[in-house]
């Protein structure tokens, strides 16, 4: 049995129906799978949490979550899944501890029954465990909700941008911990607007704008990236782009760290575009063939 | 101050109690400079933006910025210096146009001043048919820009930019930050935070801070040879990962 399944679901908002967040769209996710929802604010990511976790209706289309119903199971679903919303969502005037033991308390169980899943995350603040939630730092807090989203043992793990606004240190250590989870037999759906981190998820779906631009492992969306891509840096980064913009034998080129990326039309050379770039001048150049990442192959499906 | 320096930071601290939040940092920003100012969180990095837009009073040290004193001229700071952050940026509730005018009248520029630069931006982002449509109907990505636009509408000399590009598509992200070469170009300070690392990339110099001090500061070029990095992630993994300091 998939652990999520999305069918077709569409959600609008206004009164008018004005704003449609999900345009109809449609994956599933394995048990045990760690899945990414990747895409940038706006693309409808938290809409589709929200709904899946039964805090919110689609306008048409079908969900289950193990196998659960979103809208007839939405009790049942309640008790199995673990949500951990984009914004800080603990009570800021209990203490870390107090916070815990209230989730724990509502989800009929202990922090003792369960403490071996939230071990390795909790121990990172226990030492502050007397201090009130909304006295922590970003990372501190980040970790104590993760804990409280995972107290009751869910079989579902739903976490809406857990690495948004969090330094590269933080979030390297965050993935750890989900690799952690998804160890111990927990689903995880996760959301993220860094692209770079899709290539640490099992599966990812691509999200713009509400829709799915491909569904697929970190590996196979960049293998089906269908262009040439070059890495081209000179001394003049900028002047550089705007000639490499005139090159007929490029699709598109953007910054890209310290290179640009050139992505070529097919049959077109590094050999043509280097002469063409020391034509115009430019000193210290170097063109290289490139790997395209998630986020090349991103800008390509937003660009078609 | 030399003339082309917009900020000179030496000794500069801030204490809290006991907890040394900023300690000791100096560094100098010219004219027109790209300056990544990157660093954990709880680096300290909020904390010295905000002496430096003259909201916060140090524990010691010297700064000037945009020629001003940050102890004496803190207000005049602020007159000369333009702020944006993911977070607060613009009203959603007033138009385009008003947004500009309501930025425009709080930095005291005229009307004059102010109906012919709001011409300017809205043809150079190509919004001048969105000018009377409410803000908070754009695209995030449109928005983002805009703001950005706005934060320089009263010509600073500095203009702070606080995680600017956070949950922004890939392609938009590329589009704003040509706006900031372009006002680099004209010859606007960039003051920048980020936490993309392929960003740092863009800027002219970058600082990384660690508990509280200035652990690196150089061309990006220069600090993946100093620290033996690939890439500006990597210096920034190799530095970060040396706090020590328990966030707190």
């Amino acid at each position: 049995m998939p652990a999520v399944v999305v069918n077709n679901i569409v959600k609008t908002y206004g009164k008018k129906k004005e704003t449609t967040a999900l345009h109809g769209i449609s994956f599933e996710t394995a048990p045990g799978e760690l899945f990414g929802l990747i895409g940038p604010d706006g693309a409808g990511k938290t809409s589709l949490f929200r709904i899946l976790t039964t805090l919110l209706l689609a306008d048409s289309g079908t969900a289950s979550v193990n196998g659960l119903e979103v809208v007839k199971d939405y009790k049942a679903i309640r008790r199995k899944v673990g949500y951990m919303p984009g914004r800080f969502s603990l009570y800021p005037d209990l203490s870390v501890e107090e916070n815990l033991n209230f989730f724990a308390t509502i989800f009929n169980t202990s922090i003792e029954e369960n403490y071996d899943l939230i071990r390795d995350i909790y121990v990172q603040i226990e030492p502050f465990k007397k201090r009130r939630a909304g006295k922590l730092s970003g990372g501190m807090k980040q970790k104590l909700a993760l804990s409280c989203a995972l107290i009751h043992r869910p079989d579902v793990l739903f976490l809406d941008e857990p690495t948004t606004g969090v330094d590269a240190v933080s979030r390297k250590e965050f993935w750890e911990m989900l690799k952690g989870l998804k160890a111990q037999g927990i689903s995880i759906l996760v959301s993220t607007p860094y692209m770079d981190e899709a290539a640490l998820c099992d599966r990812v779906a691509l999200l713009q704008n509400g829709k799915i631009l491909s569904v697929n492992t970190p590996a196979g969306i960049v293998d089906d990236f269908a262009w040439p891509l070059l890495a081209v840096k000179a001394t003049s980064m900028l002047p550089l782009l705007h000639h490499i913009e005139k090159f007929e034998g490029a699709v598109n080129a953007y910054p890209f760290g310290e290179f640009h990326h050139v992505v070529m039309k097919p049959g077109s050379t590094a050999v043509q575009l280097q002469q063409f770039l020391e034509h115009k001048g430019h000193a210290g150049l170097i063109v290289k063939e490139a790997k395209p990442g998630i986020e090349d192959c991103f800008i390509a499906y937003m660009k078609n | 101050m030399p003339a082309d320096k917009v900020i000179l930071v030496e000794g500069l601290t801030k204490r809290f109690g006991d907890f040394t939040a900023v300690d000791h940092i100096s560094f100098e920003v010219s004219r027109g400079e790209i300056f990544g100012f990157l660093g954990a969180n709880g680096a300290g990095k909020t904390t010295a933006m905000r002496m430096l837009c003259g909201l916060s009073m140090p524990s010691s040290g010297k700064a000037r910025v945009a020629g001003f004193d940050i102890y004496k001229e803190n207000e005049k700071i602020k007159k000369n210096i333009g702020y944006m952050s993911q977070k607060f940026s613009l009203y959603d509730d007033l138009t385009v146009k008003e947004n500009m005018r309501f930025y425009g009248g709080i930095y005291g520029k005229s009307d004059v001043f102010i109906k012919d630069k709001t011409k300017t931006i809205l043809e150079q982002l190509h919004l001048t048919a969105e000018g009377d449509k409410l803000v908070g109907s754009l695209p995030l990505g449109w928005k983002q820009k805009l703001a950005f636009s706005v934060a320089i509408f009263h010509e600073p000399e500095i203009v702070f930019l606080d995680e600017p590009t956070g949950g922004v598509d890939p392609v938009t992200r590329r589009e704003f930050w040509n706006l900031i070469y372009e006002a680099s170009a004209s010859g606007i300070t960039v003051f920048v935070t980020t936490h993309y690392m392929d960003e740092a990339e863009y800027c002219k110099r970058v600082s990384i801070m660690v508990d509280g001090r200035i652990d690196a500061l150089d061309t990006p070029a220069n600090l993946k040879l100093i620290l033996g990095a690939e890439s500006m992630d990597e210096v920034f993994l190799k530095l970060a990962r040396k706090a020590t300091r328990v966030e707190s």
